[in-house]
This record gives structure tokens, C-alpha cells and sequence, in this order.
């Protein structure tokens, strides 16, 4: 298999005429990262990766043990839109004794999903991607437009637009595009695939993102919270998981049309979402989009119909099966999608494994309820920092044996470090309130 | 590196000549010597000096070697006529004057061919023809860009025209090994292939509800399309 992988790749480079291929990877923090090299090196690298100084690499080695190998997998080899010469392919990072690296977070998600594999499951995952289209000169919007708008002279929608047949092209299917409710802030829905395969398809979605936006002379920001007032750019996540034939969180049967499994994984989902915070939600910014009132969750709670609940079961449209997804609203499309799906995956795995018990679904609206009223129905926040997040991580069991030590151990040192640094700025907002005053 | 065995009467050492560079292990062939050693791929027979004896030369190779081996005759412009009704005795042939380049691709060619198993190396099905030595895909003329996913599904449906696939079965016939997509990544795919097949070819793989998929050609592309 693997040598017709190979073949099928070095032919199709030879045939399409490919000049480049680039070797893509990402950092513990999802920052993509790239080798290129000619079609030359490529049966070497295919056969025996390429060596590179991991301790150049966030959150890869140490000094002393830094040769690691990136091993391209032929599955993911793509010729890129808009540039016919240029293919990609995504890497696996292996030590030199050819051993996964545990650094690598690729490797941190397809541990899980062995894992997942051995239950007879597979993991779908479906991501809704939100960003906002800025002027790159003075980071304001390019429009005030609004949810679901149809204007013909919208800059960004062009740029959508473009955006969304590159990504087609590239074999990224789209469920669908809009512009968000902020202004120059658009949503692209990726059509659901194996996790894997979309934390790939996340990888390269930003980037084409980014890059037709900066060809159109905009910048595409995926930062969490970018404008004070105006609602936050989350990455909701639908998921559901099939066994052989079937999606287990569909029961027909029941009045929500939901299977027992399906409340074991949202329990889960309920009980680990506080640790799992600081990994779908890892940056400073993040936490200034999950506060009440902007459509982003800032309680652990599930509803069906809610969209202030952290974990929400959509109204499925009809009775297709596909459509019983279970949707976790807290993550930004500024994570690292390999080790986002990781946690969420185990979190909810974990809920199906032991039989976690569901908590009572909430109905109140969570952005307007009292505090006496959230108390009194132990309605438990979501972090409100990075710090509190990271705290929470700490604790937990399960990001630890999803992660790995390696993984665990650089991340919170690392994010200790940024909120650190954060922490001893002095902001605009501080100086304009304080400085005169006090 | 192939071995290559030479036969020429008066000539052996000007036919080697031309290959000089061509990075083959070269051998002589006495006329009596139609028995081949295993590791030789390929003859160059000169028919030059005499035709008859070339041609029962390469016959007698053929009644040792089947078809493992590839035969180019050499000869004049005024022997081509002799070649009707032996094309199932030599697998090319070249006329003098020799053009040295034209001869070592041609050799090249045979042995490159003669390498892959599969002798019907295309399928041709409607618009689409898909080259299973190169894997390239080609739609009413115009190269697809697919995965190798992508290929090996479409080359496994297009192979079995009218065929309905359950996604179970094409899941452990075209993937065949531990994938972390599960038999819903047959429906991924499928729909990747869709899009990529277009508006007008779309209708190639057909849904075939609760049970599968097939590929088959609808009414209206068959009748212009057909190669």
C-alpha cells in the first residue's frame, strides 16, 4: 500500500508537472510550519522523511536531542489552488529510531483516534470556521454588514467567494458560507470527515483563508476576540461518531432522537470541559470572546435549542441520520485542531465509557440568568482566563494521558509564560481609566 | 539494471555503439542461442543482413520466453512490408538509417512498459480514462486533480461498471487497511469525486439508496461520449 502511495505521488509529479512540494507540519500551537523541496528529493523524502532541528520548532525537542524526522503521508498529497506547480503534503514527525515523536501533535490525535478505533468508532467532525476580514493598514473591518447579508458590493463576500472554490478545489468541501453577524466577519462550514483528515483540512483552510484574503489586499484575522463590542470568531465543532454502518448518537426512538450514547459523550463533554478549556481555547485573547452575551459560551451547560449552552444538539432537519450532531461551542478557530479533537474526543469518550450521567438540560437563557437563579440550578462557568484554564489543566488526568507528558508538560510552561507576559503590560484601556483619576 | 541481449551478424559491435550510454548490461546473441538467460529483459535483433534469420531467431525466442521479454528488430526501410503478419513475433521495430537517441528511447520504452503487470494499462469508460501506470485521470479530455484516495476509489468503481458497492465493501476493497474514516469516509470521498467530476459528469457514480454506490454511464453522456 504504501509503495503504491508511493508511486501514485511521484507519478502524478511527473505527469502535473509539479516544481514544488511543500512539507507541512505544525508546532505544539497549530502554527504551520513547511519544508520545500524539489520533485527530486522526493523519493528520498517519501522514503526516509527529512531530518530537521526540532528545537527550532515550538514545543518540539530539547537542545540535546533535537535531530527529528518529518515523513510526509502520501494520503494528504494536494496540488495547491491557484499555484498548479505546488503540492503539499502534511508530515508525521518520527524520532530517528523511527518511533512516533511525541511532540508531534498529529501523532497526539491519531493515538486517540487508535484509541477510538479499538472501541469499533470513528470520529466525525465537522468545524465552523469564523474570521474576520480586516483592512490591513488600519485593522479596521471592511464593511459593516451583518448576519446572513446579501449586498452586492461587499468586499469580503467577494473574497468569501473565492475563498470557498479554492477550497473546494483543494478537496476541502463546503457546507456552506455567510457573513457573521460583526461586521467584515464571515463563517465558512466545512462538510464533516474523519478527524484526521479535518485537522488537516483546518490547517490548510486558514491558510487559503489568509492567503486569498492577502492577495485581495485584506487580512484575515482568526484571533478570538478582535473588536471590543462586537461578537467573537468561535470555532464550533459538530461531531457525531459512526460504528461500522451507523451514527451511535441517533435513536429514532427516542423523543430527541438521541441515543443513550449520545448523553454519555455530552456528559462527558460536561465534566472535562473545564480542563479541556486551555487547549481548545489556548491564547490570552480567547477568553475575552467567552463572556456572556455574544453568542459564545461562558457556562458548562447543554440545552438543545440554546445557543448560550456550551454543548448544543441542533435541530436536525430531517431524519437522515447524519444530522443527530452534537455540537461543543467553546473552541476558537485559533487552536490547534489536532490537539483540540484530541481532548474533545477523550473528553466525550470518556463520558461513553463510564456511563457518565447527563446533567438536567438548561433552557434559561445563560447570558441573562441571575446569579442566585445560576446557583441554585449549580450552573458551573467555563475559565474565564487563560491562567484559570490552565490551572484546571493541571489537574486533569485525561488532557495529560491525551497529550502525553511531552506535550502537557511544554504547553503549560509555555502558556504560563504568555499569560505571564501578558499579565505585566499595562493596557490602553488601564491608562485611559486610571491615569487622570487616580 | 535490465540486461539487454544484442544479435548481429556482421554489425554487434556498431549496434552497441549506439547504446553506449544508455547505463543497460549488454550481452551477444549467437543465432543458435535462443535459449535466454533469466535476467535478460529485452533482444535487439538486426534484421538487417538477413531478414529470415532474425525473424526465426525472435520466433524461437518466443517459444522459450513467452511474453517476459521485449524484442526490437532492426531493419532496412525496404523490410517493413516483410513485418505484416509477424506482430505477434517482435514488440518494435526501427529502420535504418539508425537515429541513435530514437533507438535508446525506444528500447527504454519496451522495457518501462514491459515492467508493470498489467498489459491494458488504461481504462476508458465514457468521458473518463484513467491510466493505471502513470495514475493519471483524464475527464472529456481535461486532467483531474484527485488524492490517492480519490484514484483508487474511482479506478476501483470505473473498473466494475454497473457494479453496486456497498460502502463496507468498497471501504475493505479500495482502502483494505486500518483507516481512521470508517465506512462513512466512502461517502466523503464519494462526494469529493462528485465535485471533481462536475455538473456534467457527476452522474457517473450513482447512488444506490440503502445500498451503496455504482459508476455507470447515464443514457445521455453515452451517446456522444463513447470512445
Amino acid at each position: 500500500m504504501r509503495e503504491d502511495k508511493r508511486r501514485f505521488v511521484l507519478h502524478v509529479v511527473e505527469e502535473r508537472r509539479i516544481k514544488f512540494i511543500q512539507l507541512w507540519f505544525t508546532d505544539v500551537l497549530g502554527i504551520p510550519k513547511s519544508f520545500q523541496i524539489t520533485p527530486a528529493e522526493l523519493a528520498n523524502a517519501l522514503d526516509e522523511g527529512m531530518i530537521f532541528d526540532g528545537s527550532a520548532i515550538d514545543g518540539f525537542s530539547r537542545i540535546q536531542e533535537s535531530d527529528v524526522i518529518a515523513r510526509p503521508d502520501p494520503d494528504s498529497f494536494t496540488i495547491l489552488p491557484n499555484q498548479p506547480h505546488v503540492a503539499r503534503m502534511f508530515c508525521d514527525i518520527i524520532n530517528l529510531d523511527g518511533t512516533p515523536f511525541e511532540g508531534c501533535p498529529r501523532n497526539v490525535l491519531k493515538r486517540t483516534l487508535d484509541r477510538t478505533h479499538a472501541l469499533g468508532l470513528t470520529f466525525f467532525v465537522s468545524p465552523e470556521i469564523e474570521y474576520f476580514y480586516l483592512d490591513p493598514t488600519t485593522t479596521k473591518p471592511l464593511d459593516e454588514g451583518s448576519y446572513f447579508d446579501l449586498s452586492l458590493s461587499d468586499t469580503g463576500s467577494e473574497i468569501r467567494k473565492e475563498t470557498v472554490f479554492a477550497l473546494e478545489e483543494t478537496g476541502i468541501a463546503v457546507k456552506y458560507s455567510h457573513h457573521e453577524d460583526g461586521p467584515s466577519q464571515h463563517e465558512i462550514d466545512l462538510r464533516a470527515t474523519d478527524a484526521l483528515a479535518m485537522a488537516d483540512n483546518v490547517i490548510t483552510a486558514r491558510l487559503i483563508i489568509s492567503r486569498i484574503a492577502a492577495n485581495a489586499g485584506a487580512l484575515a484575522t482568526f484571533m478570538p476576540k478582535p473588536l471590543a463590542g462586537v461578537q467573537g470568531s468561535g470555532m464550533h465543532l459538530h461531531m457525531a461518531l459512526f460504528d461500522a454502518t451507523d451514527n451511535i448518537f441517533a435513536d429514532p426512538g427516542t423523543p430527541d432522537g438521541l441515543s443513550a450514547q449520545a448523553h454519555y459523550f455530552i456528559a462527558g463533554l460536561l465534566a472535562h470541559a473545564a480542563e479541556i478549556t486551555a487547549v481548545t481555547n489556548q491564547w490570552v485573547n480567547s477568553y475575552k470572546r467567552l463572556v456572556p452575551g455574544y453568542e459564545a459560551p461562558a457556562d458548562i451547560a447543554w440545552a438543545h435549542h440554546n445557543r448560550s449552552a456550551l454543548v448544543r444538539v441542533p435541530v436536525a432537519p430531517s431524519t437522515r441520520e447524519e444530522n443527530y450532531q452534537v455540537e461543543y461551542r467553546a473552541p476558537d478557530p485559533a487552536c490547534n485542531p489536532y490537539l483540540a479533537f484530541a481532548v474533545i474526543l477523550a473528553a466525550g469518550l470518556d463520558g461513553l465509557t463510564n456511563k457518565l450521567e447527563l446533567p438536567r438540560e438548561t433552557t434559561e437563557n445563560l447570558f441573562t440568568l441571575p446569579d442566585t437563579k445560576r446557583d441554585a440550578l449549580d450552573i458551573i462557568p467555563l475559565p474565564s482566563s487563560l491562567e484559570e484554564a490552565l490551572l484546571r489543566m493541571e489537574e486533569s488526568t485525561l488532557v495529560r494521558e491525551t497529550l502525553g507528558d511531552h506535550v502537557t508538560e511544554w504547553f503549560i510552561r509555555n502558556k504560563h509564560s504568555e499569560w505571564d507576559r501578558y499579565n505585566t503590560r499595562i493596557s490602553q484601556y488601564e491608562l485611559a481609566r486610571y491615569l487622570r483619576v487616580l | 539494471m535490465a540486461t539487454v541481449a544484442v544479435f548481429s551478424p556482421r554489425n554487434v559491435d556498431r549496434v552497441l555503439d549506439f547504446y553506449d550510454d544508455t547505463g543497460y548490461e549488454f550481452m551477444v546473441l549467437g543465432s543458435e542461442n535462443a535459449t535466454l538467460p533469466d535476467q535478460v529483459a529485452g533482444v535487439i535483433v538486426d534484421a538487417t543482413t538477413d531478414f529470415e534469420q532474425a525473424v526465426t531467431l525472435c520466433r524461437d525466442i518466443r517459444r522459450h520466453r513467452e511474453s517476459d521479454v521485449v524484442l526490437l528488430l532492426l531493419i532496412e526501410r525496404h523490410q517493413v512490408k516483410e513485418l505484416a503478419l509477424r506482430e505477434g513475433v517482435i514488440d518494435d521495430f526501427a529502420v535504418s538509417p539508425f537515429d541513435r537517441t530514437e533507438l535508446s528511447v525506444r528500447l527504454q520504452h519496451l522495457l518501462v512498459r514491459h515492467g508493470q503487470p498489467d498489459e491494458h494499462s488504461k481504462i476508458a469508460i465514457g468521458p473518463l480514462i484513467l491510466d493505471t501506470d502513470t495514475y493519471q485521470a483524464t475527464l472529456a479530455g481535461a486532467p483531474m486533480d484527485l488524492t490517492y484516495m480519490e484514484y483508487e476509489l474511482l479506478k476501483f468503481l470505473a473498473s466494475h461498471p454497473g457494479k453496486v458497492f456497498s460502502r463496507e465493501t468498497l471501504l475493505s476493497r479500495v482502502w483494505g487497511y486500518e483507516y481512521y474514516g470508517g465506512a462513512r469516509t466512502v461517502d466523503v470521498h464519494i462526494r469529493r469525486l462528485r465535485a471533481k467530476l462536475g455538473e456534467a459528469y457527476e452522474a457517473l457514480i450513482q447512488t444506490v439508496r440503502s445500498v451503496g454506490y455504482k459508476f455507470g454511464i447515464p443514457t445521455e453522456l453515452s451517446s456522444d461520449d463513447s470512445p
